[in-house]
């Protein structure tokens, strides 16, 4: 198989679209950055693609919320070329806003007939934050996380607490593998409920993630690289060497 | 029909209430202002949804699909006029008294914006949105209610506020403009009439001035239109046009007299002149005080540019907006630079009172300083985080006397292709604006800013005052640089102050324009054509197309959703025509814009300030002094602010702000890697030094430019390749003494720059940084603000691997101090915390801080040094204690060991002398010798060492004497605790 070819898609107010692009390359993947309005003029542009990534950022401002705007242009314009991508076997990534987005899209399985059941909400410090946080992956079927543990990568938002409506319904995503990356107990930055840090659809080929793993590809990206041992990659490559591996 | 629709906190059944951030905060704030304690007080947000036939069904979708988030929040979504909407949201809450606080019309409103739209793609027909908050308050006294209204949940430069149920219902805004072309009668008026016209009529232009433009008028044998003389006003502003210190100024200090024609040219610029011709062929400045920014050579394929700016004026009155639209505008200077560079970092620098000034001592007109601080950092951090451009450099200075005045510098570096660095308007290109619309917002910004602050202002300028959209700029540099790569325009600028007038007047200078103001794209009905030309509306560029491409530009544009008009055309007539519907509104020629204004002429005095000695009694114990040091709010942690900052985003980050074992060090400089596959960095610092004004801005001067550097060069940046930038900000400079401090410090600038071979690539001024009141005696009261000058440098690092921070590495390395210590404690922290006047400045040995720089430099790259801390603020104990607590290892020194000038330097010197271009190096006993070796010739010194019992020691010997004995952790606490808000 060649080279998987990655749509990072951009919307106004998209900021991390550039470096994502380079992890993938770096990662041996082949990305394209596209506006959002090519592909509501054109959704089936994307069929061209294995990986669709939405990137991190401040889509429309992040106004009345993080990510709401884009995850209703998905649901009115776009939700039907979002499951083709789904169902034939395709990857999507949603790192920071892009996170937001697919929750608020209900494309990561959190809906159910009484509407979404888990939502991100402002960080319980009420403020933006840019920190690096220890995580920990939950072994189970997230093609993103195969192979991963631990992991340190920053993050950067203001609305990043995982909520959801009530306990049971923490339950069934948990029990349903689907709470697949957690912040360490004694390290989670925004109070998240179960220190949820990222959760993947039933199929675990969904992801969406708060901390930004393509911060983290370069070495000197560390807070530390200065004092300790020297490393060949930064672990969020990881991330994004499943992905594309994933097609190979 | 007006709807609204209110999104309040969930709350369950029980009447439990979920987390209600925003009361919460408030309810803070009144018990930190001394309002009242344990204020009741409930929040919710408001929309307000206009549109032709909406209805109950379709208001509540917008509502549980748009506007709120169910499992967080709960809706109440009715007509407007509704009691449902005045119901406190708990009945509990019966008699509480509802507060709604909206944006006057007019305001930038991003969100209402972006909902407008969102709200339309749900097929609905909408007019406009509008955004609100509404709160309930119980059990506040009248009295109390008005302060927390007017001082916490308002600010009237922007907002409005409505007691009980709303009195409009519909959201109308502006209405027809009926053109009517507008003379001002100026052949008549004799002197005192001039004067009156230029400050009722906002000009702020000077008597002078007033006559040559009598002048000017009379010779044409017509009287001005109004928006002739606005134009004139902005161009000669004192924000536009530097008048003072690019002026005449007959300087005189103890030396004798010194006339200057042009002082920044005779200075500043002339020194990097000097830079230029001396590296002949290795001359690494491309363009300087030309452009926007300033910019140097980067890599084989990249320059950079920077460029710092102030925000001071807006910042006072509305600090958010302030800052907001202060950050906005400097991005857009280096994306209006050259052919448009890529934003790739931003520097904020802020000077404050100190934040815990008491409420009832603030003269009238001023801000809490504590509220002005969180507005301002929540402006930038909302704008830059936005943007996508980290914010990875910065300070923080406190002092008393910016209360009324406090300052708000913003900076940014820009990534350029060398092939784009220059740029060319040509006769017959179109005039574009692209981005945002234009509207009433921040008319009169340019002459405002050129005005002394009163306590009047607020009700004077407030239309100067805006909050900024960073989304729309986002917009527009995304798709301008796809432009620009393509060549489609021949010249890119900004609106910054002075709007279209200043971005067309600059562009065409050489040319010639002509405008159609009613083509401008305008946010609503009834803008003059006046308002247009000066309007300091946000988020717009101006780029000239050759006709041939603008089909091109306009669809690029349209593809990104971004607004792209066509409003003149660059015509060569030598003349600046503006046109409302085919009439000529003005006409006036180039050279009396660019050329016409009769020079000013200033006295400038110095006298140096008498010598006081410093008296200090011996201690025999230092320790409560250090943490006293580490817990004053210039040396404390930033720690607060700098956690609100992306200063990640773009993948680039090398070191950051804060660095260590807990991450929480204070960096000296950051260091950022702009090209993702390249291993090359840029390595921002900065250098302030407000308190040694008082004793000689020269040595002000000079140590902020010693300051500036050494950071750069402590985190391994290459001493021959920082380029810096002035920003000065002083008092009222047609007092001769004011000016002649300041061209005092220019002076040092320029003997500074020659000699480090360090040259200014930019700068700017801000002037009349004053404000004054009537106090309670009826009595005219002027604080200035003491001399402040900021130096920011960009320094280059070959490969970012060589980076060191200042964190302690290991126990049982080598300690040593590079450079003398001198018995230079005036103006430090020491002499500060102890409330003394007296002492020596700290001056600069360029030559020695040459050598020092170049040699250190050396170390670092061969990777002889663990870490490296510059000496600032507290000198030498605070270095060791910051050093000792980010690394988690203890150090004992021994002050005997030091280079000093002089072997009597007391105890006292030794620990806190804040004398420059000194470093703490931390080195592992196996690389000792070399770096011995490497820094043969500089002074330095063993010092100590480290260890691993976690206690910074510092003893004298011979008698071996514990001057400090600290725990390093309770070391950080007294450096955390005082801003950990």
């Amino acid at each position: 198989m060649p080279q998987p070819k990655v749509l990072i898609l951009r919307a106004p107010g998209t900021n991390c679209d550039a470096e994502t692009s380079f992890a993938f390359q770096t990662a041996g993947g082949k990305p394209d950055v596209l506006h959002l309005n090519r592909l509501l003029e054109s959704p089936r542009l994307a069929a061209d693609y294995q990986i669709l990534c939405l990137p991190g950022g401040f889509s429309y401002g992040d106004d009345v919320a993080a990510g709401r705007i884009f995850a209703n242009q998905i649901r009115h314009h776009l939700n039907d070329v979002m499951q083709e991508f789904r169902v034939a076997g395709k990857l999507i990534l949603g790192i920071c806003n892009g996170f937001q987005i697919l929750i608020k899209s209900g494309l990561l399985d959190a809906d159910d007939s009484e509407g979404p059941s888990a939502s991100l909400a402002w960080n319980d410090s009420h403020c933006f934050i840019d920190r690096w946080v220890h995580l920990q992956a939950v072994e189970g079927n997230c093609v993103f996380l195969a192979g991963i543990q631990r992991l340190i990568l920053p993050i950067a938002h203001a609305e990043g607490k995982f909520v959801a409506r009530d306990e049971t319904v923490l339950d069934q995503l948990e029990d349903a593998g689907q709470l697949v990356l957690r912040y360490t107990a004694d390290d989670n930055p925004n109070g998240s409920l179960r220190n949820v840090a990222g959760m993947c659809d039933r199929s675990g080929r969904v992801f969406g993630l708060m901390p930004h793993p393509e911060r983290f590809v370069d070495p000197t990206q560390h807070p530390q690289w200065t004092r300790l041992p020297e490393i060949a990659e930064g672990a969020g490559l990881r991330v994004f060497r499943n992905a594309v591996g994933y097609f190979s | 029909m007006l709807w609204e629709i209110d999104v309040h906190p969930r709350r369950d059944n029980s009447g439990q209430d979920a987390l209600d951030r925003e009361a919460a905060d408030v309810a803070a704030v009144a018990a930190e202002l001394g309002i009242v304690d344990d204020l009741s007080i409930r929040s919710a947000r408001g929309f307000l949804v206009e549109g032709p036939a909406l209805g109950n069904d379709q208001v509540d979708r917008l509502a549980a699909e748009l506007f709120a988030d169910a499992l967080v929040e709960q809706t109440v979504a009715a007509p407007i006029g509704d009691q449902r909407l005045l119901q406190p949201p708990q009945p509990t809450d019966q008699g509480a008294t509802l507060v709604q606080v909206l944006l006057k019309p007019g305001v930038m409103d991003p969100v209402a914006q972006s909902a407008e739209a969102a709200a339309s793609d749900f097929g609905l027909s909408i007019d406009a949105v509008r955004t609100l908050r509404k709160y309930w308050i119980a059990g506040a006294s009248e009295q109390q209610l008005q302060e927390i209204s007017s001082r916490i949940l308002s600010n009237d430069a922007i907002e409005q506020i409505v007691v009980g149920p709303l009195p409009f219902d519909r959201l109308q805004l502006g209405c027809e403009y009926q053109f009517e072309l507008k003379t001002v009668p100026l052949s008549g008026l004799d002197d005192e009439g001039l004067r009156r016209l230029s400050r009722e009529g906002q000009l702020y232009l000077q008597f002078a001035e007033m006559q040559t433009i009598q002048r000017y008028f009379a010779e044409l044998q017509r009287e001005p239109t109004d928006v002739e003389l606005e134009t004139i006003a902005q161009t000669w502003s004192e924000h536009c046009s530097h008048k003072t210190l690019a002026g005449r100024i007959a300087y005189r200090d103890q030396q004798g007299e010194r006339q200057f024609e042009n002082m920044l040219k005779e200075t500043i610029f002339a020194a990097t002149q000097t830079l230029r011709t001396r590296w002949g062929e290795d001359d690494w400045c491309v363009s300087v005080f030309r452009d926007n920014a300033g910019v140097v050579r980067f890599d084989d394929k990249h320059n950079l540019a920077f460029k710092v700016e102030t925000h001071n004026h807006p910042s006072a009155l509305e600090p958010y907006g302030g800052a907001n639209t202060g950050i906005g505008g400097v991005i857009r200077d280096t994306i209006g630079t050259g052919m448009g560079a890529k934003p790739i970092c931003n520097t904020d620098v802020f000077c404050f009172a100190p934040p815990d000034t008491a409420s009832h001592s603030l003269p009238p007109g001023v801000l809490n300083p504590k509220q002005v601080m969180r507005g301002v950092v929540a402006g930038v951090r909302d704008y830059g985080n936005r943007m996508g451009i980290p914010t990875v450099n910065g300070a923080v200075y406190f002092d008393e006397r910016y209360l009324g005045n406090p300052l708000v510098y913003c900076g940014n570096v820009g990534l350029i292709p060398r092939d784009k660095s220059f740029k060319e308007p040509q006769p017959g290109d179109l005039i574009v604006s692209v981005g945002g619309r234009t509207g009433r917002d921040g008319i009169h910004g340019a002459t405002f800013s050129s005005a002394e602050l009163t306590s009047e202002s607020e009700s004077l300028s407030g239309g100067a005052v805006q909050i900024g959209n960073a989304i729309e700029e986002k917009k527009v540099l995304d798709v301008l640089l796809a432009i620009r790569d393509r060549g489609l325009y021949t010249a890119i600028t900004d609106c910054g102050a002075g709007g279209f007038s200043s971005a067309v007047g600059e562009m065409g200078e050489n040319i010639g324009a002509e405008v159609w103001l009613d083509r401008a794209p305008v946010k609503y009905e009834g803008l003059s054509y006046t308002e247009i030309w000066i309007s300091e509306a946000q988020e717009r560029m101006v780029i000239s197309v050759p006709e041939a491409s603008w089909d091109e530009v306009h669809q690029l544009c349209a593809a990104e959703s971004v607004e792209a008009t066509i409003i003149g055309r660059f015509v060569p007539t030598g003349r600046l025509v503006l046109k409302y519907r085919d009439q000529v509104v003005a006409d006036l020629t180039m050279d009396l814009l660019h050329k016409g204004r009769p020079p000013v002429i200033r006295e400038a005095t110095y006298l140096p300030a008498p010598p006081q000695a410093l008296v200090l009694l011996p201690q025999e114990d230092y320790t409560n002094d250090l943490s006293a040091i580490l817990g004053s709010y210039n040396v404390a942690s930033k720690q607060w602010i700098i956690r609100q900052y992306d200063h990640e985003v773009q993948g680039g980050s090398v070191i950051k702000p804060l660095v260590g074992a807990q991450m929480d060090g204070p960096g000296d400089a950051a260091v950022v890697r702009p090209v993702l596959d390249s291993r090359r960095g840029v390595v921002i610092a900065c250098g302030m030094n407000p308190h040694y004004g008082q004793f000689d801005t020269y040595h002000m001067a000079a140590s902020a430019i010693d300051e500036a550097i050494r950071n750069c060069v402590a985190v391994g940046g290459d001493p021959s390749r920082v380029a810096i930038l002035d920003n000065f900000c002083w008092g009222d400079c047609e007092k001769s003494e004011t000016l002649g401090s300041l061209v005092r410090a220019a002076l040092a600038c320029h003997d500074l720059s020659l000699v480090l071979e360090t040259p200014f690539i930019s700068g700017k001024d801000s002037l009349n940084n004053e404000f004054s009141y009537l106090d309670d005696n009826g009595e005219k009261q002027t604080i200035a603000i003491p001399a402040t000058l900021l130096i920011s440098a960009m320094g280059q690092i070959d490969d970012v691997s060589h980076c060191v921070t200042m964190d302690l590495k290991a126990a049982g390395n080598l300690l040593y101090l590079v450079g003398v210590t001198k018995d230079e404690l005036g103006g430090s922290h020491y002499a500060l915390i102890h409330s003394q006047a007296g002492g020596s400045v700290p001056t600069v040995d360029a030559a020695g801080a040459k050598q020092t720089f170049v040699s250190l430099h050396g170390a670092i790259k061969q990777g002889l040094v663990a870490s490296c801390h510059d000496l600032s603020e507290g000198g030498l104990a605070v270095a060791a204690a910051e050093m000792a607590f980010a690394g988690g290892f203890g150090a004992q020194l021994d002050l005997s060991l030091l280079s000093v000038a002089d072997d009597s330097l007391s105890t006292a010197a030794r620990l806190f002398s804040e004398s420059n271009t000194r470093f703490l190096c931390e080195v592992a006993p196996d690389q000792a010798e070399a770096f011995e070796k490497q820094l043969a010739g500089i002074p330095v010194a063993r010092i100590g060492q480290t260890d691993a019992h976690a206690r910074l020691v510092i003893q004298e010997s011979p008698d071996g004497r514990t001057l400090i004995d600290a725990d390093i952790a309770e070391l950080k606490q007294a450096w955390q605790q005082p801003l950990n808000w």
